[in-house]
């Protein structure tokens, strides 16, 4: 299998002392990656690292086996798209104007983007499901369809692998199935993913493979069952967790149970 | 409907050349309209097909002392509009203009050590461009320094730096001779474009185009620059380098207004909102509506100016006066949703 994304003993510091060091792992073209671990661990600096905005301290990242160091920044963004986790934009952009600035990558300095690009973008709202909200403003949407909106964006990109920050953290039961089911949609389609969750049973839903972050350490990474079970999940969120068959809806479910302290 | 939509964009594109049209009509030296459009009609033919040139006092009047007036006014105002516009979206903070953001103390400043100095356009220029890069540097490190983050901190970072070249400002005044540069200052401070001529237009032309020519190729990346750095590189866009290019242009395109036209508030803050009223955020159509609006909006203050009373009122006060209202007004109408 060809891979899509290697990284290589990966360090990034804030300043004051290291997020994370030594973190290395590597994905297949058309995987799905969930990015496991605590508030605070690191998740979303890594896929920022990933992503090209933040210069990593150390090591190397490589998408489809070029290193991201020797590459520029609008090379890096047509084979990586970026769906941050929170948007605030200060100005009330149209939908379809929003998404069509995915498209800046692909656009030299002095250019806007022309009718090819338009429909693009129009594309990339209807492979998310939300072409109907094309002609609204940004803050006239709910969560969940600006979580939609923001994918759409990053589609428009058209890249080869997509980084998700934790797109279901502000979103209720219903909205994040729909994300999810999204996110399955595009991974169908041939769209290598990988997606920061809060969430280990999200691993469960849609993931093929996963890595648990925690304590600025790279802990586990491999197949979604050897990496979300009762043990570990157990030391990476200290508390305990159980992970379960469920037969009726046949799969296995992961929660919380207490942090044995009472 | 957006064939209607349509229209109305294009006859507020061609706003400012009826303005400038009529404009010529307007002015205290009394000349008959039928005399200006016989005068107009004979100029043109002048131009183009070389046959003799009008000469009378009227003529001299419309051709040497209206008209290089009313094209400062377009150009101040659009220079104002489209650098007010720009700032609002690299520092993505609907609430900065160039005034506020120091550039017009900054540029003030220097222009009245120029004033003193040299009197020389050039030396104005120059020193009100390089003070106005200053103030704005000066806000903007100040702003990234500060521990708070948001809308106002480069607001207040803006009414410090201003503050401290208004100080520098009252300096100049202290020890400016008070029988002639001390009544220049003062008048150029409050904004005037009565004494403009040709000869005056030459040295901000180019810095006016340069600096607008490029905000316009680069406008799509400011609705980039809007959505914060770390989303502008995503999308791959060098997000420091680009603000610094586009702080660059606003700033030359305002010193070379606020060195013809003297320091005029407002206008960079409210004209863009009223062009996002009309076209919306997408700095594609917002650029090349504010220079528009601005333009317009300044030519029709400066036939106030030079209209409503028997002597000049200074253009800073008009647009205060009409300005200040009209933002309070948006405001309380809650259109602004990016407020």
């Amino acid at each position: 299998m060809d891979l899509i994304l290697e990284v290589d003993s990966l360090a990034y510091s804030y300043g004051n002392g290291p997020v994370f060091e030594n973190v290395s792992f590597s994905m297949g073209n058309g995987e799905v990656m969930c990015v496991l671990g605590p508030n605070g661990a690191g998740k979303s600096t890594l896929i920022k690292c990933i992503a090209g905005i933040f210069k990593p301290a150390a090591g190397s990242v490589r998408i489809m086996g070029e290193d991201t160091r020797y590459l520029a920044s609008g090379t890096i963004a047509k084979k990586v798209g970026y769906v941050p986790q929170q948007n605030e934009t200060v100005f009330p952009f149209n939908v379809l104007d929003f998404v069509v600035m995915g498209r800046t990558p692909h656009l030299s300095l002095f250019a806007s983007p022309g009718e090819e690009d338009m429909k693009i973008a129009r594309r990339s709202l209807e492979k998310v499901g939300v072409e109907d909200l094309s002609d609204r403003t940004l803050n006239s949407l709910s969560g969940g369809q600006r979580q939609m909106v923001l994918i759409a964006r990053a589609l428009a990109q058209e890249p080869a692998l997509l980084l998700l920050d934790e797109p279901t953290s502000h979103l209720d039961f219903g909205n994040q199935v729909l994300v999810l089911e999204t996110v399955q949609k595009l991974a169908a389609s041939g769209m290598s993913i990988v997606m920061n969750t809060h969430a280990p049973d999200h691993a469960f839903l849609i993931g093929t493979s996963a890595v648990a972050l925690t304590g600025g350490r790279l802990i586990a990474s491999g197949t979604v069952t050897s990496v979300v079970n009762s043990q570990m999940m157990s030391s990476v969120y200290g508390v305990n967790v159980a992970v379960r068959d469920i037969a009726d809806i046949d799969r296995k479910v992961c929660f919380p149970c207490g942090s044995g302290k009472n | 409907m957006p064939d209607l939509k349509r229209y109305g964009t294009i006859c507020i594109y061609l706003l400012p050349l009826v303005l400038l049209f009529s404009s010529l009509f307007v002015g205290r030296y009394q000349i008959s309209s039928s005399f200006i459009i016989d005068d107009i009609v004979r100029t043109a033919s002048f131009l183009l097909f070389a046959t003799d040139a009008p000469i009378s006092t009227e003529h001299t009047v419309l051709f040497s002392i209206r008209l290089p007036r009313i094209l400062a006014a377009l150009m101040a105002g659009s220079a104002l509009s489209i650098s007010g516009a720009a700032f609002q979206g690299i520092f993505r903070n609907p609430l900065v203009s160039p005034d506020i953001l120091g550039v017009g103390a900054g540029a003030g400043f220097g222009a009245c050590i120029a004033i003193l100095l040299y009197d020389s356009y050039l030396a104005i220029q120059l020193l009100s461009f390089i003070f106005g890069l200053v103030a704005v540097f000066a806000a903007v490190i100040m702003g990234k320094v500060s521990k708070g983050t948001g809308t106002l901190v480069f607001v207040l970072a803006g009414i410090i730096v201003a503050s401290i070249f208004n100080a520098f400002i009252s300096l100049v005044k202290y020890v400016a001779d008070p029988y002639n540069d001390l009544p220049a200052i003062v008048f150029w401070f409050m904004g005037s474009l009565s004494s403009i001529r040709y000869n005056d237009l030459h040295w901000v032309i180019l810095p006016m185009l340069v600096g607008s020519l490029v905000l316009l190729l680069l406008r799509w990346r400011i609705n980039i620059l809007s959505l914060g750095d770390e989303e502008a590189r995503s999308l791959g866009v060098n997000a420091g380098r680009m603000r610094l290019i586009i702080i660059i242009c606003a700033t030359l395109v305002t010193s070379a207004a606020v060195s013809i036209s003297g320091v005029i508030g407002w206008v960079g803050l409210v004209v863009p909102h009223i062009s996002r009223m009309i076209v919306g955020p997408n700095y594609n159509r917002l650029l090349p509506m504010s220079m528009v609006i601005g333009a317009s909006f300044m030519l029709l203050v400066d036939n106030l100016a030079r209209t409503v009373a028997a002597t000049e009122i200074p253009l800073g006060i008009i647009t205060s006066l009409l300005g200040a209202p009209l933002f309070a007004y948006l405001l309380k109408r809650g259109r602004m949703g990016w407020i």
